[in-house]
């Protein structure tokens, strides 16, 4: 079964091209139909206001928790805000999959992205290259949470054994190990 | 210029992917943008179809008004600066706008250069009227392009035009062999690099948007289907009667483009779009699509 790629706004296209490098077949899912051919589901980064506009217009919030319930998600940059269980921006409908707090925009605005070099916990090589866009800060998280990956003493990526989410944007570079990890969660 | 600043650069452009830019003058336009769904606002003093209208020396805007549609909005805020004028990019990057439009909509202020933009740490983005154009702004530093269009004409011909070309720019260069591109570089008055890469990948190597003359839910269709990966709304929306439903209805139209029912949905409802302007009402030498090259 393919993976779906929520296609309602985002760079959802370079998921698809990360997923295609990993001869992982993927589909864009932007109704809630197409959610019942996927195999797990990545929720990519793009302005978190916009898809949670973009959610509720395409009827997808339920079926996206009953989906969840039993298949991995995935969520980068704005998809990490999405799967919060609390964000401190009410404009932000976040879908409480995950047991963290997040704070949106805490890196500061666009001059105050840059590349940063991580630890990936599940992966002895090289340090990660991680693109921080504008990105949120994971300000807590639940007993259910472990941390794959911290920025200082920031986590930045975690999973609790279903789900994953980073606050960064591996879909933009050439390293596929982050999305090699989500690959085994569903195959789990 | 390091390599990962420039993919941070056009890191931003991808995330705005699929959705909306629209311009505002004010904080309350630029809520009423946020809560449309906008992936970004572009903050001006007046709108390209206002500054057509009144004439004189279109500038930067007031710091003040920028800070308080930062203040208002979480989503990005762009801005734009004259052509060539690299004094007022380096005030909006101090103002830490998220992205800044060298823009043919202010009155030129270099008719030679335009900003080298790889000194910056800010994304710029830059107009263009087809492939030449676009790779010239892209060899300056431009991390995303979009059509120029016809600012402030609510008519979408331009655009159409502008897309056009720099699609079977690209398609053109991919069908040469490698012998030929450097002929085509100088045809093109383009870096030969930017050539080569855009030959051997089909694409252009930053995102590329469309702007200039976007009205309806329908002329965002049309863009997205000739290949834009976003749109920018600039008069179109407050210059009609129900910029509200109108602004939400385009949001949605970038999204299901290629969905003729789904548009049809989306439209219905919609009060009278912004009137609009004929071409041959615009004599050449009054075209904002003419400055800059």
């Amino acid at each position: 079964m393919p993976v779906g790629v929520l296609a309602l706004q985002g760079d959802f296209e370079k998921h698809r091209q990360m997923l295609q490098r990993l001869d992982m077949e993927s589909i864009p899912v932007r109704y809630p139909d197409n959610l019942k051919d996927c195999s797990g589901l990545i929720i990519p980064g793009g302005e978190s206001t916009t898809l949670t506009k973009q959610i509720n217009y395409a009827n997808l919030r339920a079926p996206l928790l009953e989906f969840a319930d039993d298949k991995p998600v995935f969520g980068t940059c704005a998809g990490l805000i999405m799967l919060a269980e609390t964000v401190d921006d009410d404009r932000v409908a976040p879908l409480g999959l995950l047991d963290m707090t997040v704070s949106r925009n805490g890196w500061g605005r666009q001059v105050h992205s840059s590349t940063e070099e991580l630890k990936l916990s599940f992966s002895a090589g090289t340090p990660f290259q991680a693109v921080f866009i504008r990105a949120p800060v994971v300000t807590g998280t639940g007993p259910s949470v472990t941390i794959l990956a911290s920025y200082g003493d920031q986590p930045v990526l975690i999973t609790d054994g279903r789900h994953l989410a980073c606050t960064f944007h591996p879909e933009l570079g050439e390293d596929c190990r982050v999305h090699e990890y989500f690959k085994r969660l569903m195959d789990v | 210029m390091k390599k990962e600043t420039f993919d941070v650069k056009i890191g931003l452009a991808e995330m705005l992917k699929g959705g909306v830019i629209m311009d505002v003058t004010n904080a309350d336009q630029a809520k009423i943008a946020e809560e449309a769904g906008a992936v970004a606002v572009m903050a001006l003093e007046r709108i390209p179809a206002q500054i057509r209208k009144d004439g004189g020396i279109a500038r930067m805007s007031n710091p003040n008004m920028i800070k308080e549609i930062q203040e208002t909005v979480s989503i990005p805020v762009m801005a734009k600066c004259r052509i060539g004028h690299f004094a007022e990019a380096q005030i909006l990057e101090a103002l830490e706008v998220d992205f800044i439009d060298e823009s043919e909509v202010l009155t030129p202020a270099d008719e030679a250069n335009h900003i080298w933009k790889h000194d910056f740490k800010v994304p710029f983005v830059c107009g263009c009227r087809d492939l030449g154009e676009a790779l010239r702004r892209i060899g300056e530093g431009a991390a995303m392009i979009r059509t120029k269009g016809e600012a402030g004409s609510g008519n979408i011909v331009e655009a159409v035009r502008h897309m056009r070309r720099v699609q079977s720019g690209i398609k053109e260069l991919t069908l040469l062999d490698k012998s030929e591109l450097m002929a085509r570089a100088k045809a093109l008055g383009a870096p030969f690099q930017l050539v080569r890469q855009v030959a051997e990948s089909g694409r252009l190597p930053v995102p590329n948007f469309a702007a200039g003359g976007i009205a309806t839910p329908a002329d965002a269709s049309l863009m997205m289907q000739l290949g834009a990966e976003t749109v920018f709304v600039g008069s179109g929306i407050f210059m009609s009667e129900d910029p509200q439903a109108r602004a939400a209805a385009i949001v949605q139209a970038v999204t299901y483009y290629d969905d003729p029912k789904k548009l049809a949905e989306i439209s219905a409802g919609l009060k009278d779009a912004m009137k609009g302007i004929d071409m041959a009402e615009i004599p050449e030498g009054q075209r904002l699509q003419e400055r800059g090259w």
